[in-house]
């Protein structure tokens, strides 16, 4: 039983999600089984040493990647459901769909565009939404208003530092009120005192209302969320919730 | 899709030097058709200038085809010479035909007072040319019935004759003499240019009868111009000519006509033949320089389609469908051809406009070239910028961000 399942109205729900990945002569199992329940406004960190399969699980979350086995609702919308007798995924364009418009990407590396400017990389997301242009510039100033960064808005990336960029892509991320903000090592490229900065930018987006999910080795960084899933061998090894850092047995 | 051209852009303006490259095989490809579909165009200009003078009504009967090779030539020369009763036994019998006339030619020397002209061409004709030629009588009258009857010394001449042997004096009234014998000037014609590089106004005309009486009507040929009693009726006309002329040189049923009937339309045939032959030339080299340069395109596409490949994954994660990527990329190699077709016909344009400076060919730009042009950036962009843009919208948004 996990945490999130008990408040009934769930955001995210998988039911024994398993994912095989076919290299040819061996078949890796990169997740075996996981059932997972998130509710709304939930700050949530998955840990997991590299090759646990904690990238799998982001992926398919984040639905970039579909699994192969197991049910995925979204917000009560079926993404997946594939069973011995049935199989129904989504297409890649419904995929995309769910990602333009509920899901907020944060990458280690802040995946911006390099050749354009900060308003501009802020502004995608809207422009695959199909909203209309002066609605979309005004959204994305206030997105980096949000973030702090409203004076750097005509400044290309490589005019930012890197916490600076890390925020641009926290604003792309929010600009298009998503259901939840996917953060993949978040503060994995940058300095601790960046990172901590960015950190507190997350923690002010989760007192706002948003649901977040880190994914991140680092316990200093895991423990600014308040529900800490680790994964171990393509399994959940444990499910706790934590207060103030103080992490409780559930 | 402001948004997918404004993308495209920025995409090429990054790589401004690579995409002209790119694009040279599509701009020589353009080019070569430009210019060529220029040249053909002036041609075509002037040449229907020039061959109206030959009147779309009228016939020129002669022993030969004028528009014969040269075998066919050297053959039509040893048939038998065309009489001048020719032209009163078509009159008599034709229904369709108005007016007919002999055309003689020779050369000869003018001279009036100190003034000289060599080998100007002098025609012999009778007095229904004028309608045939349908020229006009700016200055006296043409040549009468009267003047052919009594084989009088008189002449009508050209623009050109009256300027360089009479300046600006009025040639009508006036005595020159052809060959040393005088010939009282009765008109002056209307101004009419070249055709096919003979200069119409370099002529004198002076009646048939004077011209055999003074050059001998020994081993003379002659062509006889009829000119259809109604524009629309010239095919009928042709048809009577034809069974007229067969009479008058008695031919056997089943006997080849030993005569051909000369038309402005059969030159205007020629004269297609040999453009459509530079035309198929042309298309021919245009559609290979068009194919290497959309290989060129297509590489080049293949090329940045790997180079972005982060990009395509970034895009993917923000939500854009397999689509939207397919446009972006089909745009920009649209834009890439653009880029080729715009120096091509750039090129061709100052190509065109220099001939037309430096030549009296009239080479013409032809509006149909915008249509062309946006054919083919919509065709070579999307044939060969289809499959690098399948391959980016397809990509895997979780390796294409893995990329390095």
């Amino acid at each position: 039983m996990s945490p999130g399942g008990a408040t009934g109205n769930s955001l995210i729900t998988f039911q024994g999600v398993t994912k095989v990945y076919d290299m040819g002569k061996e078949q890796v199992h990169a997740l075996r089984g996981i059932d997972l329940h998130i509710s709304p406004n939930e700050y949530i960190s998955i840990m997991g040493p590299s090759g646990s399969g904690k990238s799998t699980l982001m992926n398919i979350i984040g639905c970039l990647d579909t699994p192969t086995g197991g049910r995925y609702e979204f917000e009560g919308e079926l993404v997946c459901d594939v069973a011995d007798d049935k199989i129904y995924k989504m297409d890649d364009d419904q995929l995309a769909g769910i990602r333009n418009s509920k899901i907020g990407f944060v990458f280690q590396t802040f995946n911006l565009l390099s050749r354009t400017t900060a308003l501009r990389n802020v502004e995608l997301p809207l422009i695959y939404a199909g909203v209309p242009r002066r609605e979309r510039l005004e959204r994305a100033y206030h997105s980096l208003e949000q973030v702090n960064l409203a004076d750097r808005a005509e400044h290309r990336p490589s005019e930012l530092s890197g916490g600076q960029r890390q925020r641009v892509a926290i604003a792309r991320a929010l600009v298009n009120n998503p259901a939840i903000i996917l953060a993949d090592e978040p503060t994995g490229n940058l300095d601790s005192t960046t990172g901590q900065e960015i950190m507190a930018l997350l923690d002010n987006l989760h007192h706002q209302g948003n649901t977040i999910i880190l994914v991140t080795h680092e316990p200093v960084i895991a423990a600014h969320a308040h529900r800490t899933i680790q994964i171990l061998d393509g399994m959940i090894a444990s499910d706790v919730l934590t207060t103030n850092g103080q992490a409780g047995q559930l | 899709m402001i948004e997918v051209l404004r993308i495209a852009g920025a995409a090429l303006w990054a790589h401004k030097f690579r995409a002209l490259l790119t694009t040279l095989g599509i701009a020589i490809g353009i080019f070569t058709v430009g210019v060529v579909m220029a040249i053909i165009e002036g041609l075509n200009t002037s040449f229907s200038e020039q061959i109206s003078s030959l009147g779309s009504d009228v016939m020129y009967i002669d022993k030969r085809n004028w528009f014969q090779g040269r075998a066919g030539w050297l053959l039509h020369r040893q048939r038998r010479n065309i009489g001048m009763d020719a032209t009163d036994y078509i009159l008599e019998r034709a229904q369709y035909i108005s007016h007919a006339s002999p055309r003689i030619y020779q050369r000869g020397n003018l001279k009036y007072e100190d003034q000289s002209l060599e080998r100007v061409a002098i025609l012999g004709v009778h007095a229904d040319m004028g309608v045939i030629t349908g020229v006009d009588v700016v200055a006296g009258r043409y040549i009468s019935p009267i003047d052919t009857k009594h084989r009088k010394a008189v002449a009508v001449i050209g623009h050109a004759v009256r300027e360089n042997l009479f300046e600006f004096k009025d040639p009508v009234g006036r005595k020159m003499t052809i060959n040393g014998r005088k010939f009282l000037v009765i008109g002056l014609l209307d101004k009419q240019g070249q055709m096919l590089g003979r200069n119409l106004d370099n002529m004198v005309y002076i009646p048939a009868e004077t011209l055999l009486k003074m050059f001998g009507r020994r081993w003379r040929n002659i062509t006889i111009a009829v000119k259809a009693s109604e524009p629309g009726l010239l095919a009928e006309a042709r048809d009577e000519v034809e069974g007229i002329m067969r009479r008058y040189r008695k031919l056997r049923p089943g006997e080849e006509n030993d005569f051909a009937i000369n038309q402005q339309s059969s030159l205007q045939e020629l004269y297609d033949n040999a453009t459509g032959m530079l035309w198929m030339v042309a298309m021919g080299i245009g559609s290979i320089a068009l194919i290497v340069g959309g290989v060129g395109v297509m590489n080049i596409m293949l090329v940045t389609v790997t180079e972005r490949t982060m990009e395509i994954g970034i895009r993917k994660s923000l939500g854009a469908r397999r689509r939207t990527i397919l446009w972006q990329f089909l745009v920009e190699s649209m834009a890439v051809s653009a880029v080729g077709v715009v120096v091509g016909f750039g090129l061709a344009s100052a190509t065109a406009l220099f001939i037309q400076k430096s030549t009296p060919l009239a080479a013409r730009i032809p509006p149909t070239w915008g249509l062309l042009g946006i054919g083919v950036v919509v065709v070579v962009g999307l044939i060969f910028g289809l499959w690098p843009a399948i391959k980016a919208a397809r990509m895997d948004p979780i390796e294409a961000l893995r990329y390095e």
